[in-house]
């Protein structure tokens, strides 16, 4: 039974106790403790389920490695699944519920899968895929949804805040253990800019708990003073619950610090995403020790051997009153002696090594501590918790010669140094046969934007597992560092490191060494997502012999621990089971972030009304007041429609085109792109952007124009007025602006950089109405001050003036069909303006109109709509536009790209109107099947919807359809599919649905 | 996140202030080129395992177009250079020499 000792804990606060609550129950702790500390000191093993089995989850880890005790946090919209117990730490009022067990974590249903173990082997879910598919969509998948997923996903909004900071500075230090101290502490001496990272809220890493002297004295004095000298370094920044999380291209690394994680009662952001740039990363990221492949090591009361010293040490906590101690290594005797000096019972240490004669395993003995060497754990009695071992010989298969009664056992398989930073940027790592583990190689370490490297380690991640021998790696990685960017390291000797000696580990990847299969099937590799060393082999005799391949095969380190325990010794088993070295089977890849961080620490404060910046027109206010119903244009957002009370969306609309045909509507177009091209060479460049001759243009006039990408693809279209000699005022679509003035700069800037032509996107300098119907000119008339007489102004011209008192442009031009006039002022006077424009009008029926009326009014004229007839593989031609392309031009942008075979084929789909037999309107993209099936074996087509309305003017479904030689088969009907109903007969018919003559704008 | 220094204005800045825009040094093929011309400056691209010579946009900053020669396998920026050029300068081609040898040369 796991409890608190009466005296102890190096970070706990006995006076100061935390209230909880774990599945309901109340709880409590101190304050210091972690979650598991808190629940592991209340006598809670059982902390969770095992995602394939449901197996009985206890504690195996202390810290960020630990793959069982994941829960859910907090409430309502403060809930959160899947948070690590061994890092969250305690505060008052703490909300945790256990997960994936139903109907609860003590009598769960799906450890049923646990008696149907042997049907559900590596390879399960990827076998299931090749069965028939009713099996798959009727029986599996359901099963598999229902059982599958870690914890549940929270339902609100997230109630807290999160932002992010951006760094910068020399020496980046990820890591606050001795080595990482002493790291920082040389780098800021030398006057560099260091930034300190630590995952925890504590300094010091292990040594504290190990035991280890620094200068003559315990280890917390040496800490506590270099956290003073940094902390008093205006060129260090120190920051504690700060995660290394992943490390990119030339030097950019994300920090995760968890702010307020441990005091949600404060008014500070939840998460902050560091956002840093350094000129060198120095990862000090220590080591994790690896469990013991033996029969039943999931069992809990299982636990890592330096977890059991820090449970003891840190937080006063026993996990159980008689610890067994198995392990490969000297290390581990270090808990031992902890559990002892606590006043706990240790009946024997397992040593897998024939000898342990080391500094350590001498104190064991004389603390008269039994210590078994050659020997290790056949299998763990136990089936919610540990109640004893079996002990065996290493060399030999497993017989049990002998069991000892037990509550907790504590296993060492080695350790790992945690690569995991040094690796994401392409370092390069190195197997160490002496110590069993890949450490970074320092030859091949990632390279930043100069070539050289930009990452060192430091300490027991450099593979410098002793506390002496990590300091001395600390120091001297550290001076090289100093040395590659020029700064002068002080001439101080490292701190004296005194730890005991240890001797070389063996190697362990299976206990014992001859287990059969029935053992290995018992024996965890992954603990969360159950892979078992029998997965393993079974993935090797299946051929998988790609770590990669294994890896996704058996879901062996796929869990959100992602591996941190069981990588090492998941590929070992395959290299075994393959009968090739380690290193020749190598390492999956480790990607960044080193632990989970929250989506939202990403997202930041970009999310609501600043995930981007909102564009607004001159007008947006007045829209806004007067019943708009907003659609997103790029960045901008357009009134749809204007609803009236009582109005539904469509019936806004047909009153909005019938208004405008018949009287006066109003349209803001001031989103219109407005790009001005002026200079000695305007003409020869506009000639180039345009696919008609646009130079032949006179100052006065308008004329519409394509834009067409090398290709050929159309890719904007607009009316271009010229302004002057010199200059054209070339009018883009709304979502055009932008990249069509990238466009016209890449050409100047790149190919034709003598030209002298000047550019500028004068989209936002100008309100753009356009002021259409019957009655457009009567209101300008009564505006006054410019002549907009048939005469003076005919169709495709344009003026200024000063129009009832505004400077502005007045633009001949229309979208509609009507008698239109677009007018641009100055966007300062928009505002006011528009509203002159709507007072003037209400004599003449005048009604702003959306985008929407736009479209229908436009569709009923027969006009492209770019990204609706357009989708980037369409050319002028397939739209019957080719009265707008200059067969005299020598040379256009797209020119050549339509003189290929393909483009020229007759058996292109072509621009047609569509006229359904029954009146109704086609759904947007609907497909006119053809005869016969295509290569893949789906059935042909012979056309598709490009635009789709009702037409209120006509009172009927009208469309535009891109068709097979659609122009050819004018008459004609051809079915178009229609989800859930039989297949629509359409006519082909003109696109130009209204006034196809022109006669109502040419008034 | 690559760092770039954009040549126009001199600021180093992280890559999203800038845009990406493909290989350098392309030659346009216009009407009455051949076919084999024309697919070559359209779709055919050297991407190359090293020595890269590629297109940029200060878009975020003073809006130029530079060219940046750069190992695509270790990221490793070589030199900047105005985008006015039809080949890469003598100093940054001086440049990939001192740290790649081996190089083939441009063209
Ligand atoms: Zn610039």
């Amino acid at each position: 039974m796991s409890t608190r000792l009466a005296t102890g804990g190096r970070l706990i606060d006995r006076s100061a106790r935390r209230r909880f609550t774990f599945d309901g129950r109340a709880h409590e702790g101190y304050a210091g403790d972690t979650l598991a500390s808190a629940l592991l000191a209340g006598g809670h093993t059982l902390l969770g389920r095992s995602f394939k089995y449901h197996r009985p989850r206890g504690l195996v880890a202390s810290g960020a490695e630990e793959p069982n005790a994941l829960v859910g946090l907090g409430a309502g919209a403060r809930f959160e699944p899947n948070q690590r117990a061994t890092t969250t730490e305690l505060f008052d009022g703490l909300q945790a519920v256990s997960q994936n067990a139903w109907p609860s974590l003590d009598w769960d249903v799906g450890v049923v899968n646990n008696a149907f173990a042997r049907f559900l082997p590596a390879g399960f879910y990827y076998k299931m895929f090749m069965h028939p598919r009713p099996l798959w969509k009727h029986l599996f998948e359901p099963f598999i949804r229902r059982s599958a997923g870690l914890g549940r996903a929270p339902s609100e909004r997230d109630a807290d805040r999160y932002e992010h900071f951006y760094a910068f500075c020399d020496v980046l230090v990820v890591g606050g253990g001795i080595a990482g101290l002493q790291a920082a502490l040389a780098a800021g001496r030398a006057g560099a800019r260091v930034i300190l990272l630590e995952q925890t809220a504590h300094w010091g890493g292990r040594s504290p708990v190990d035991g280890v002297r620094i200068d003559g004295g315990p280890a917390e004095a040496w800490i506590n003073a270099a956290v003073q000298e940094l902390d008093g370094m205006e060129n260090v920044t120190l920051r504690p619950r700060t995660m290394g999380a992943g490390v990119y291209d030339h030097g950019y690394v994300l920090g995760y610090e968890r702010v307020g994680d441990h005091d949600p009662a404060a008014e500070v952001p939840r998460h902050r995403l560091w956002r840093i740039r350094a000129a060198r990363l120095i990862t000090a990221t220590g080591a994790l020790e690896r469990p013991l492949s033996f029969a039943g090591n999931d069992v809990p009361g299982v636990m890592l051997a330096s977890a059991v010293r820090d449970y003891v040490v840190n937080w006063a906590v026993s996990p159980g009153d008689r610890t067994v101690v198995v392990t490969n290594n000297d290390d581990a005797y270090r808990t031992a002696l902890a559990l002892k000096s606590a006043g706990l019972e240790v009946p024997a240490i397992l040593d897998a090594r024939p000898r342990a004669e080391g500094e350590l395993p001498e104190m064991a003995r004389a603390h008269g501590i039994r210590v078994e060497t050659g020997k290790g754990v056949a299998k763990v009695r136990g089936g919610r918790h540990v109640t004893a071992v079996g002990v065996c010989a290493q060399a030999g298969e497993g017989a049990v010669l002998e069991e000892i009664a037990c509550d907790a056992v504590a296993m060492s398989g080695g350790w790992s140094p945690v690569v995991h930073l040094w690796s994401h940027c392409g370092g390069k790592l190195e197997w160490d046969a002496a110590q069993a583990l890949f450490r970074p190689d320092p030859d091949r370490a990632p390279t930043g934007h100069d070539g050289h490297p930009f990452v060192a380690t430091a300490g027991a991640a450099s593979g410098a597992l002793q506390a002496d021998r990590a300091m001395a790696d600390a120091d001297e990685n550290m001076k090289n560092v100093l040395q590659g960017i020029g700064r002068k390291s002080p001439s101080r000797k490292p701190p004296k490191v005194e730890s005991a000696e240890e001797a070389p580990l063996a190697p362990v990847w299976q206990m014992p060494q001859g287990a059969g299969p029935a053992l290995r099937a018992k024996m965890w590799l992954d603990y969360q997502n159950d892979v078992k060393v029998s997965d393993v082999r079974l993935a090797a005799q299946e051929g998988y012999e790609s770590v990669e391949h294994t890896k996704r095969y058996t879901t062996l380190g796929m869990a959100t621990d992602q591996g941190k325990l069981s990588n090492i010794n998941g590929l070992a088993t395959l290299s075994q089971a393959l009968h090739e070295e380690i290193p020749q089977v190598g390492t999956t890849t480790f990607r960044p972030p080193y632990t989970p961080i929250s989506m939202a620490a990403i997202a930041g404060e970009a999310r609501g009304p600043v995930f981007q910046p909102l564009r607004r027109t001159p007008m947006h206010e007045w829209h806004e007041a007067n019943g708009a119903d907003w659609e997103p244009v790029g960045q901008w957002r357009r009134p749809y429609c204007y609803r009236r009370a009582g109005e539904s969306r469509r019936d806004a609309v047909h009153r909005e085109v019938r208004n405008t045909r018949n009287a006066l509507g109003l349209l803001d177009a001031s989103t219109l792109g407005k790009i001005m091209v002026s200079g000695p060479d305007a003409e020869r460049f506009i000639d180039m952007l345009y696919t008609g001759k646009m130079s032949t243009l006179k100052p006065g006039k308008c004329r519409y124009g394509l834009m067409c990408d090398e290709n050929g693809f159309l890719m904007d279209d607009g009316v271009c007025a010229r302004l002057d000699e010199r200059s054209f005022l070339c009018h883009t679509t709304s979502g055009g602006a932008e990249r069509i003035h990238g466009w016209m700069e890449d050409w100047l800037q790149c190919e034709w950089w003598d030209w002298q032509v000047h550019v500028v996107n004068l989209t936002e300098q100008f309100a753009q109405v356009a002021v259409v119907g019957p009655n457009a000119r009567n209101l300008l008339e009564r505006l006054g001050g410019i002549d907009v007489s048939k005469e003076t102004l005919p169709f495709m011209a344009w003026t200024e003036g000063t129009l009832g008192g505004f400077r502005a442009r007045v633009f001949r031009i229309s979208f509609s069909g009507e008698l239109s006039f677009e007018i641009a002022v100055p966007a300062s006077e928009g505002r006011a303006f528009w509203e002159r424009l709507v007072e003037a009008g209400e004599g003449f029926g005048a009604m702003p109109y959306g985008t929407e009326a736009l479209h229908v009014m436009r569709a009923e004229k027969g006009f492209i709509m770019i990204g609706d007839e357009t989708d980037g593989t369409i050319i002028p031609q397939d739209l019957g536009l080719d009265w707008a392309i200059s067969k005299k031009k020598e040379d256009f942008l797209g020119k050549r790209g339509m003189e290929r075979v393909n483009m020229t084929s007759p058996d292109r789909w072509k621009l047609v109107g569509l006229e359904t037999l029954d009146g109704s309107v086609l759904p947007d993209g609907a497909h006119a099947p053809a005869e016969g099936l295509n290569a893949n074996g789906q059935r042909n087509t012979q056309g598709r919807v490009t635009s789709t309305y009702y037409s209120p003017t006509l009172g009927r479904g009208i469309a535009m359809a891109l068709v097979h030689r659609g122009p050819e088969r004018m008459g004609e009907t051809i079915a178009f599919n229609v989800p859930g109903r039989t297949p629509v007969k359409a006519k082909i018919v003109e696109p130009v649905f209204y006034d196809p003559k022109g006669e109502r704008q040419n008034v | 996140m690559l760092l770039l220094t954009c040549p126009n204005c001199g600021v180093t800045a992280e890559e999203s202030e800038f845009h990406q825009g493909g290989e350098a040094h392309l030659r346009r093929a216009g009407p009455g080129s051949p076919d084999d011309a024309f697919e070559g400056y359209l779709f055919t691209r050297r991407n190359p395992h090293g020595v890269h010579f590629e297109r940029w946009r200060h878009v975020f900053g003073c809006g130029k177009w530079f060219h940046a020669a750069r190992c695509t396998a270790t990221l490793e920026v070589f030199g900047t250079y105005p985008a006015q050029t039809t080949e890469p300068p003598a100093d940054i081609v001086a440049a990939i020499r001192a740290k790649r040898p081996d190089w083939e040369g441009f063209r």
